[in-house]
């Protein structure tokens, strides 16, 4: 078959009726078009979280106090009394390649005044090593170090959301002053920004020396979580029984069952949050699969009309000692012609729109080449899934008929 | 001694719409040989286009059989018969049948292209028929561009170029203007002169005057088959009351 003259021939019967074309064409588009666009704006978003959780430290593992349990009412996580400095420490004493660096924390939501200014942000007490963990880079200035802590300096480190709110855009906190409940604090640094949003938002945050935080400000002995750094991602899962029953052995309890701490791996957040994302992903694809459902029933229509308004050509064709196979390739080429170039030209549309929105909402813009595949491939297929019943039609006209066919 | 091309034997045909039975052809039989020009003649109902599509592979009879150019057509299936309509008959219509926004030159192709011919070939072959039913400087025009007569003259051409065993024509100048009809039918003179065997479909005797044989049918039989008498080859056009 000379598949090069059927294609002209294709192309020049589309070219007739370029409205119609058009509109048929219009439907794919639409359909591949919303397809590309979800499925780009899901695993933008998809990547925004992950990105974000793994900025906030790699490998982490946290500790957290659990709830007490006094009969059968049990505290919420991260408001036991439990878990102390001497635990920090004595993780941070065990001889083990597994964890490498451990970060006693305490936190609390605080009023931070300054003299115009006041806003209501997290308070961390932390170490030197904190920004180690979490991954805190600085914008100006310095980090707490390991004398602040020795003398119980009251300095503190701004998140760059927090400076802003207190001093606006355009001064310089650095060696200002600001009022933790009563005390006063010099302000010493800022830290990068690292583009989170939320309740736990590391760019709305204030550093201060652990020691001054426990003793003087949230005048507590225990700690409100441990941070630590696994030596390596393979190691977490070992990491985390190996402090799990450290702990258990320092609290003097018997079973797992009865821990009164948890400790979250960050890979169990990331996973669960990829989860739903990608969960969320295949809800917004499947809605605009429908779309495209559409879109292939509009060209059905269109190249059933086709038939019918060339019945006499058929006929003819018929006629001059076209066989079946002939009328049926040159019908399906014609629907999948349509079909691919609604594909393509909803592809590029796709990612317009997708460009376009990631920046509308600040998210990451992805071209999973996936979803190229995929447009092109489920574009082709409807051409010739929703192609095959007008061209099978076309095919079985008896010539007679079509021949008389007014 | 001229073969026999077409062996109609005892051809009924009967179409079955819900319980009524309609019976458009009754035990036919006839031969058609080489170098024959026969014209068959009768009233709309006769049953002569039920005939024609026979004859055509276009449709096979209910009852009897059909020999063309030796090979039996009456039991063949859509395919089979695609392939005898490509390569043995060459069809002549009355609406002529071109397609529509296409060239003289692409509407003579294409049998050869659904025939598997090389497109050199087939642009080749096309030309030379073009050429020889007068229309080499029309190649190029398409279908609505040309006359009624010019259209039937490409649709010749087209019946020619894959050198079928027969020229089926249907009312071949039906729609045609009277003076260009009358170029149509000297064509086919010309044609049977060369040696083609031509069986053409008419109502009209002017047109049939010009055959050398007269098969009349009515109400699906024969009713008369004899050598037209009034034929005189080199005296063509010039029929009792022109055409």
């Amino acid at each position: 078959m000379d598949y090069k003259e059927l294609l002209i021939e294709a192309i020049q019967t589309l070219r007739v009726n370029k409205m119609r074309t058009g509109l048929a064409v219009l439907g794919i588009v639409i359909g591949i078009g919303s397809v590309i666009t979800l499925i780009s704006l899901g695993q933008g978003s998809q990547q925004q979280i992950t990105n974000q959780i793994q900025s906030l430290g790699a490998n982490l593992l946290t500790v957290s106090p659990q709830g007490q349990q006094s009969g059968p009412v049990r505290g919420a996580v991260g408001g036991g009394t439990t878990l102390t400095p001497e635990d920090s420490i004595a993780i941070d004493q065990l001889a083990s390649d597994l964890v490498a660096k451990v970060s006693p924390e305490v936190s609390g939501r605080i009023q931070v005044t300054t003299g115009k200014n006041n806003t209501n942000t997290t308070v961390n007490g932390a170490q030197e090593v904190y920004a180690d963990v979490h991954k805190v880079t600085m914008e100006s200035g310095n980090f707490i170090s390991a004398r602040d802590n020795d003398v119980m300096a009251k300095v503190a480190v701004l998140g760059p959301t927090t400076a802003t709110d207190l001093f606006g855009e355009d001064n310089d906190p650095i060696n200002q002053v600001v009022r933790i409940n009563g005390l006063d604090f010099r302000v010493i640094g800022v830290t990068a920004s690292k583009g989170g949003s939320g309740f736990n938002n590391p760019d709305d945050a204030i550093y201060i020396p652990l020691s001054t935080a426990m003793r003087q400000v949230f005048g507590r002995t225990y700690l409100s979580s441990i941070s630590l750094e696994a030596s390596s991602s393979e190691v977490m899962v070992q990491a985390q029984d190996e402090v799990g029953y450290l702990l258990l052995a320092r609290h003097k309890l018997s079973e797992v069952s009865k821990a009164d701490f948890q400790i979250f791996s960050q890979s169990d957040i990331l996973s669960t949050a990829s989860q739903v994302t990608g969960t969320i992903t295949s809800l917004l694809g499947g809605i605009a699969a429908i779309s495209l459902l559409v879109g292939g029933i509009g060209i059905m229509n269109i190249m059933l009309v086709t038939v019918t308004e060339r019945t006499r050509e058929i006929g003819l064709r018929k006629a001059l000692g076209a066989k079946k196979k002939f009328i049926i390739t040159q019908f399906l080429l014609e629907s999948f012609i349509l079909t691919m170039v609604g594909g393509v030209l909803g592809m590029m549309f796709g990612f317009v729109v997708s460009f376009g929105l990631s920046k509308l909402l600040s998210i990451a813009f992805v071209i999973s080449p996936s979803a190229v595949l995929l447009a092109i491939s489920v574009s082709s297929l409807i051409g010739i899934v929703f192609g095959w019943y007008p061209a099978r039609k076309a095919a079985q006209l008896q010539p007679i008929e079509a021949l008389r066919y007014e | 001694m001229p073969k026999d091309i077409i062996v109609i034997k005892n051809v009924s045909k009967v179409y079955q719409t819900g319980e009524v039975e309609t019976v458009a052809l009754e035990n036919i039989s006839f031969t058609v040989k080489t170098g024959e020009f026969v014209a068959i003649m009768g009233p709309s109902g006769s049953g002569k286009s039920t005939l024609m599509h026979i004859l055509g592979a276009l449709d096979t009879p209910s009852l009897g059989s059909y020999q063309l150019n030796g090979q039996e057509v009456s039991k063949l299936s859509d395919d089979e018969l695609a392939d005898i309509r490509n390569q043995q008959i060459g069809f002549i219509f009355q609406a002529f049948n071109l397609l529509p926004r296409t060239t003289a030159l692409k509407n003579v192709t294409l049998p050869m292209f659904y025939a598997g011919i090389e497109r050199d070939e087939r642009t080749a072959r096309a030309e030379k028929f073009l050429k020889m039913v007068g229309l080499a400087s029309r190649m190029f025009h398409t279908t609505n561009q040309l006359s009624g007569g010019q259209q039937q003259r490409v649709a010749i051409a087209r019946g020619l170029v894959m050198n079928p065993a027969i020229l089926l024509a249907d009312e071949p100048t039906g729609n045609i203007a009277t003076a260009q009809a009358n170029e149509i039918m000297e064509i086919f003179t010309k044609l049977n002169k060369e040696g083609h065997t031509i069986v053409m479909i008419t109502h009209e005797p002017d047109v049939a005057y010009y055959a050398k044989r007269i098969i009349t049918i009515r109400d699906g039989r024969i009713i008369s088959d004899k050598q037209n008498r009034s034929y005189t080859p080199g005296v063509l056009g010039k029929g009792k009351r022109g055409l």
